[in-house]
């Protein structure tokens, strides 16, 4: 009778905290203040490919064959052993440039340094970190555990593991950031020809973004290459594309330090669709939710020590009702 | 875990350990090392088939997730006796704490020959590398904390048999707590499995990526705990000759039956309310399993829903075998058949993946049928 009176109590207790608790959703993140990243234009793309040389080289990693004859590194995804690649789109005659029919167009793959990012959610040791002021989704091998619950999470599959080695690693780009240190910035930016791929501030990489957007398709202007923020390279002169009034990266999972531009739906050119509420922002709210300051269950624990104390107590007396 | 009055104490078994029967477990227990050996000089790769688009593999999927809920007899047995004080099902106590005290360690272990990095596995449990926002951290401290709290509960066992007397009293004035904690943490757990996949959002597929997630395994679990204490009471029983708890198994089959019910009202709710139940009539591969997930836990319902059913052991074996088949599907669903991250990735174990994972419950088996045979666990017969 008694424990009935406490399991009721309990519950009661249980769902009391479990509504007037402060369990409010968490927010997805924001930008960091100082976020640098990337704008990759697919209009400006010329499959050159260069960028995929110079990614290899800048972050000393092996090359991968794809054909019988091992004459050089020809990646055709990201992998252990490759951190960035262009492919490509092609439809029926695939004769036009950036057009969704009997056309052809480019993506580039590699992390998009979410702003609030699956894989340093998900990581349970801290390998994946993303820093509080650039932005920059780094990768610590050292701390690393090899899950690979990072690589299960990512919602753009970023994040590559060794599963041919006896002691492998995660890997995936983190912007380049050792170059950054010696002055440098992102190699795949510094070596596109046509400044499709775009490295330098958010604040300026959207401003210039929503710039091309509102250019008449056709209209002569120029493109800035390199390093949009300090303009150390002379800008490309080209006709606008047509593009479609979307800034990819912009409002995906909260939004993320890679955006892209293109003339073909993303969804094509292997860009999935996804909500603005962060995967991070939900399952983090739904374990806060449980087991935030351990209130929960903490008062669970106190429930069922005291009614295991009763009854263990009784365990060695007579039992029969 | 004290010595009651009015059952009878618990004693070794007794009788021969080498049997064909663990000689042909002892084989798949070595191949499975064998294989191992392989995957720590080769690599991961060399043995399985998981690869980036599919990094969990049925060594997460089933060694853990399933395996660790099939573990669960002994988190079911504790809610009954010590939370709803039902002292009858005390003798199937240490039983089932003992399967699951396996269950759990190897799972737990198991997932060392899954991790890749394995030599920094204490990071889980370092301040400043543990990152407590992951779901992943909450379960791999949950599983191990319970794991030794297992260890304490299951160690009278050990005590009584070396006769320890003072520590086996000392541990008896703790146990309530040692009690608690080993109904909290499976409790928490248990959810938090589920929980795992939240984070990979629209990678899983909407019949099963839903915010019920932790109610859902956590119901799961615990009928799974009666139907895995229903299943190894009648295995042993026939195995090792003995009467079967036909009383408690038709008590037991009731409860089990009255959760699935509610189990079932959650689920289907669920589905209805996120409008996603028409995915359920598509022709996908996704539709026939959910049917087949579905039709498992729906079919011991039809079995025990009368009550004459519940004394017929044939019934209660079937329906408990359906139970954990149906918690299998819900399970290897979520993490692996609704998983989809984009064209060109496939995954089935390969043959040595699964070698493993079957020279796991070898071991189990094994290990279950040597400690009944040398301590005391299983209730001495009355010889009237
Ligand atoms: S793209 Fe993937 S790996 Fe990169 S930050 Fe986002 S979640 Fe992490
Ligand atoms: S594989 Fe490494 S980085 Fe990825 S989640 Fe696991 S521990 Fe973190
Ligand atoms: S930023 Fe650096 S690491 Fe990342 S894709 Fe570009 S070159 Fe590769």
């Amino acid at each position: 009778m008694k424990r009935r009176e406490f399991l009721k109590g309990a519950l009661a207790g249980g769902a009391l905290l479990a509504t007037s608790s402060p369990a409010e959703a968490r927010p997805n993140k924001t930008m960091p203040p100082e976020a640098v990243g990337l704008l990759y234009d697919s209009t400006l793309c010329i499959g050159c490919k260069a960028c995929v040389a110079a990614c290899k080289e800048a972050n000393d990693m092996p090359p991968e064959f794809s054909t019988v004859e091992q004459y050089w590194d020809t990646p055709l995804d990201i992998s252990g052993k490759t951190l960035n690649v262009i492919k490509m789109y092609k439809e029926g005659s695939g004769a036009t440039k950036d057009s969704e029919h009997n056309g052809h167009a480019f993506m580039k793959f590699s992390c998009l340094h979410c702003v609030d990012p699956s894989c340093v959610s998900a990581c349970p040791v801290s390998a994946m970190t993303k820093d509080p002021v650039n932005g920059i989704v780094s990768h610590d091998k050292s701390a690393c555990i090899g899950c690979r619950y990072c690589v299960a999470a990512c919602p753009f599959g970023v994040p590559r593991f060794q599963y041919d080695r006896p002691f492998p690693q995660i890997t995936k780009c983190q912007l380049c950031k050792h170059r950054m240190a010696e002055g440098q910035y992102a190699a795949c930016a510094y070596v596109c020809p046509t400044g499709a791929t775009l490295f330098g501030k958010m604040t300026d990489l959207n401003a210039e973004a929503k710039r091309r957007l509102a250019l008449k398709p056709g209209e002569d202007t120029e493109f800035p290459r390199g390093n949009l923020t300090t303009h150390d390279q002379s800008s490309f002169p080209a006709k606008a594309a047509k593009y479609l009034p979307q800034i990819y990266g912009d409002k995906e999972l909260g939004g993320t330090q890679m955006i892209k531009l293109s003339a073909v739906p993303f969804e094509k050119l292997g860009m999935p669709t996804l909500p603005e509420r962060s995967y991070a922002a939900t399952s983090e709210t739904m374990q806060h939710t449980l087991y935030g300051g351990l209130v929960l269950p903490l008062v669970f624990l106190g429930g069922l020590t005291f009614i295991a104390k009763r009854n263990v107590k009784n365990d060695g007396e007579d039992e029969k009702e | 875990m004290s010595a009651t009055h009015n059952h009878p104490a618990p004693a070794p078994l007794g009788g021969p350990l080498v049997t064909p029967v663990t000689i042909t477990l002892a084989i798949l227990v070595a191949v499975a090392f064998i294989i191992l050996g392989i995957r720590f000089v080769l690599g991961i790769g060399a043995v399985t088939n998981v690869s980036d688009g599919y990094p969990f593999g049925i060594w997460i999927a089933y060694d853990v997730v399933v395996g660790s809920a099939f573990a669960c007899g002994g988190y079911a047995m504790a809610i009954l006796v010590y939370i709803f004080n039902k002292g009858e099902y005390h003798p199937m106590v240490r039983p089932a704490l003992l399967a699951s005290m396996f269950g759990y360690t190897l799972a737990g272990a198991s997932v060392i020959f899954d991790l890749g990095r394995y030599w920094n596995t204490w990071h889980i449990f370092w301040p400043g590398y543990a990152q407590v926002n992951s779901v992943m951290f909450e379960v791999a401290v949950c599983i191990t904390a319970y794991i030794v709290v297992m260890m304490i509960e299951f160690s009278p066992a050990f005590l009584e048999k070396f006769g320890l007397k003072d520590i086996h009293k000392k541990l008896n004035k703790v146990l309530f707590f040692i009690i608690a904690l080993g109904v909290l943490l499976p409790s928490m757990h248990q959810s938090s499995l589920g929980s795992l996949i939240v984070v990979f959002g629209n990678q899983i597929h909407p019949l099963w990526q839903t915010v019920m997630l932790p109610l859902l395994y956590l119901l799961t679990a615990v009928m799974i705990g009666f139907a895995i204490v229903i299943f190894e009471s009648c295995l042993s029983s026939s195995g090792f000759k003995r009467p079967l708890e036909l009383h408690l198994l038709t008590k037991l089959s009731r409860l089990m039956t009255g959760m699935l019910v509610v189990y079932l009202v959650v689920r289907l709710t669920d589905l209805a309310v996120r409008g996603v139940l028409g995915y359920i009539f598509e022709p996908s591969l996704e539709a026939v399993m959910f049917w087949v997930e579905m039709g498992l836990f729906i079919a011991p319902l039809f079995i025990l829903w009368q009550p004459a059913s519940r004394v017929k052991p044939v019934r209660l074996f079937v329906s408990a075998f359906c139970l954990l088949f149906a918690g299998f599907f819900l399970r290897i669903n979520a993490f692996l058949v609704g998983y989809e991250t984009g064209a060109g990735w496939h995954y089935f174990p390969a043959v040595p993946e699964i070698m493993v994972s079957v020279g796991l419950v070898a071991l189990e088996i094994l290990g279950y049928i040597v400690l009944v045979r040398y301590l005391p666990i299983l209730p001495r017969e009355e010889k009237i």
